[in-house]
């Protein structure tokens, strides 16, 4: 390898280091330490310039005290598996709504298909807050959803939406279906028509060929989708502390309120870890999808 | 390999008992307001290696996915064994095709793809493996059934379709271009690898080609297309030696043409005067020609023989000056000049080594031809 691959390949890793690495060293740090009232909030601290005597005493002092309160603390393990029910719920709607949209755009007349991704897109084009802010108004009991069924006399009274887990349902799937939509597009559009045809050329139904043939084709665009929307939905904040209750526990939320209610970052950062190592699952499944993927395609 | 054909010849479109496996009635297919296919009438018979031949546009996907059912006719009847099958969705259709571009299923390994269409079949599941196994000996694909498409060669490929298609033991097999993505020799051979499966499984096969050698070499019949339009329908060796226009002649192989005026003489002879000066082309024709009626002469390059002396005894003789000679290795095209300074080609075989070339550049030599050698076409 030359030096100028060597300094090419130098930016990302740079780049990850800076900027992943580092600060997570720093949280991985806070989360090891106890909290204080100081400014920074927590104990031991560190001069970069020290002695080695001052940097042993500062080991000594790490401990992970946090992570066993963590795991004595019932309300962590809630808000953890909440997260992941929600997160995984959300997933599986946006599946089932994504799919029918990916698979009629893939569908379509080819010059449709440019105005059809890009519709798909233009939400991106407005602030996420104020498209969350928006339901907000769409769901609450005076809301235009509510006047709405009220009119046409479906029901009587308001459908109670906003503040409850449906609200937040609601958001994460739509603020995260174009991130399901466009994979699964992706992978049908380039299907080769044909595969259809050769399958009910040999004897299938039009719907036992999308099973046999077209869904098990889509399935990377399905994985990479439904990871897209999980690993986000996961550590969701704005979204359940917008349109969410008091009784939506969501890890997220835990802890933004750890972290600005209670100032207590060394905990703060101990449940950000442990979102992290639950993350990586995830991600590193998503990467091997990715990669048998290419070597299909090569 | 070699063809060992011992057996009676096989003529069913000349027999008038017989009935056609497949008949086409007056079939039109328009695209919006594009007709890809007009009035097309046609006749394909049991066991028939049935090849249509034509430039790329000339509807013949058009017309194999007519048969196969993706695409339904706007006007016309396609009769299957006796039955009307334009209303029979796909599944249903005991015809089964071989796609232009394979279109194996990039999921499932070589066996599967041969035994998806038995699985969907009223097949009994216990004889499926037989079926396939059968499939995999035929194509020579035994040591490959556990691999996936992405896993094996262009011809391999190839053959997994062809196995597909087969193993449901169709009434007709579709062949669309089968052999356009292999490069020449291997073409060469697969040619003979599909006419010896065809023989051997006794199926119905209709193959596309735009490649007139391909067609000639494994059909039975041919038929020229043009413009969603059948022109001719023949033997490769009617096709080749009677065309019955311009266009199929000028399609198939190479030729000249030269344009006269017809003057009829008894015995099916007729004289073909074709310039001021020169005497008239003797030729025959089977067709009634109209006396002074507008015809072409058509004549093969390698029906005219070329010599220094002039020839006795031969209907034709001209003189021809060369002015350029194609080797070919095997053969050699001469292009010739006639006295009204028309071209003209004319092939000869090259028995000696090319140093001993006889004919050379500028030479004046002498060309001639029987009168039963080129067809007179009166379009
Ligand atoms: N689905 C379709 N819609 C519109 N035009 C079509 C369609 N399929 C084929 N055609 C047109 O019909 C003509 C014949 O096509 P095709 O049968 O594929 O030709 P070939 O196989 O002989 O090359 C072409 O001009 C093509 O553009
Ligand atoms: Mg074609």
């Amino acid at each position: 390898m030359n030096l100028s691959r060597k300094l090419l390949i130098l930016v990302p890793y740079s780049w990850l280091v800076v900027l992943f690495l580092i600060p997570f060293g720093i949280v991985l740090k806070i989360s090891l330490s106890d909290i204080a009232l100081s400014i920074p909030p927590y104990t031991p601290k560190l001069e970069i310039f020290s002695s080695s005597a001052e940097w042993l005493q500062y080991f000594m002092a790490l401990d992970l005290e946090n992570f066993i309160f963590l795991s004595e603390d019932r309300l962590y393990y809630v808000a953890y598996l909440s997260s992941l029910k929600i997160a995984s719920i959300s997933t599986l709607i946006t599946l089932l709504i994504g799919y029918p949209i990916a698979y009629g755009m893939a569908k379509s007349p080819e010059h449709w298909r440019p105005t059809l991704i890009m519709m798909v897109i233009l939400p991106f084009w407005t602030s996420f807050l104020i498209r969350i802010y928006a339901w907000m108004g769409l769901l609450s009991n005076e809301g235009l959803l509510n006047q709405f069924l009220i009119w046409t006399g479906i029901i009587d009274g308001p459908l109670i939406i906003l503040n409850t887990n449906w609200a937040v349902y609601i958001g994460i799937v739509y603020a995260y279906l174009p991130f399901m939509i466009l994979p699964i597009y992706a992978s049908l559009e380039k299907m080769d028509v044909s595969l259809v045809e050769a399958a009910e050329d040999l004897g299938c139904s039009a719907t036992s060929a999308f099973w046999l043939i077209t869904a098990p084709l889509s399935k990377p665009g399905i994985i990479a989708g439904c990871f897209l929307v999980f690993i986000p939905a996961l550590g969701e904040f704005v979204i359940p502390s917008l349109l969410g209750g008091s009784d939506t526990m969501m890890i997220g939320k835990v802890l933004w309120e750890e972290f600005f209610s209670n100032r207590d970052w060394p905990v703060a950062s101990s449940v950000a870890i442990i979102l992290l190592l639950l993350l990586i699952i995830p991600i590193i499944l998503f990467q091997r999808n990715e990669h048998k993927q290419r070597e299909v395609e090569r | 390999m070699i063809k060992q054909q011992a057996h009676t010849i096989f003529e069913p479109w000349l027999n008038p008992t017989e009935k056609p496996i497949i008949q086409f009635k007056n079939v039109t297919k328009r695209f919006g307001d594009y007709t890809a296919i007009e009035n097309l009438s046609l006749d394909i018979y049991s066991k028939e290696f049935f090849a249509l031949l034509g430039p790329s546009g000339c509807g013949k996907t058009t017309l194999m996915r007519l048969l196969a059912g993706f695409e339904a006719p706007s006007e016309g009847k396609i009769i299957l064994d006796n039955i009307d099958i334009v209303n029979v969705p796909p599944n249903m259709r005991e015809v089964n095709m071989m796609f232009q571009s394979y279109a194996l299923f990039p999921h499932l390994n070589v066996y599967d793809n041969i035994a998806f269409g038995l699985r969907r079949s009223t097949m009994n599941k216990a004889d499926i493996p037989d079926r396939v196994e059968e499939m995999l000996r035929l194509t020579q694909l035994v040591p490959l059934a556990k691999r996936k498409p992405h896993q094996i060669s262009g011809g391999q490929r190839q053959r997994v379709a062809l196995a597909r298609s087969l193993a449901k033991a169709p009434k007709l097999l579709l062949l669309d271009e089968p052999l356009g993505a292999l490069d020449k020799k291997l073409r060469h051979e697969t040619q003979f690898e599909l006419m010896d499966i065809q023989e051997k499984t006794g199926t119905t096969f209709v193959i596309v080609t735009h490649d007139q050698e391909e067609a000639m070499t494994v059909a039975s019949r041919v038929a020229v297309m043009d413009e969603g339009k059948i022109v001719q329908v023949a033997t490769p060796d009617r096709i080749y030696e009677t065309p019955n226009s311009i266009y199929v002649a000028d399609f198939i192989g190479d030729v000249n043409f030269i344009k006269g005026k017809s003057q009829i003489l008894e015995d099916n002879k007729i004289l073909v005067n074709w310039a001021e000066g020169q005497q008239p082309i003797i030729g025959t024709s089977e067709d009634r020609i109209d006396n002074g009626a507008d015809i072409t002469f058509a004549i093969r390059p390698e029906k005219v023989t070329i010599s220094f002396e002039e020839p006795l005894d031969i209907a034709n003789v001209f003189k021809g000056k060369i002015l350029d000679i194609a080797y070919l290795g095997n053969i050699s095209t001469y292009h010739l000049e006639l006295p009204t300074g028309q071209n003209f080609k004319a092939q000869a075989t090259n028995t000696h080594r090319i140093e001993r070339r006889t004919y050379t550049w500028n030479d004046e030599v002498w060309l001639s031809w029987t009168d039963t050698a080129g067809v007179i076409l009166s379009e």
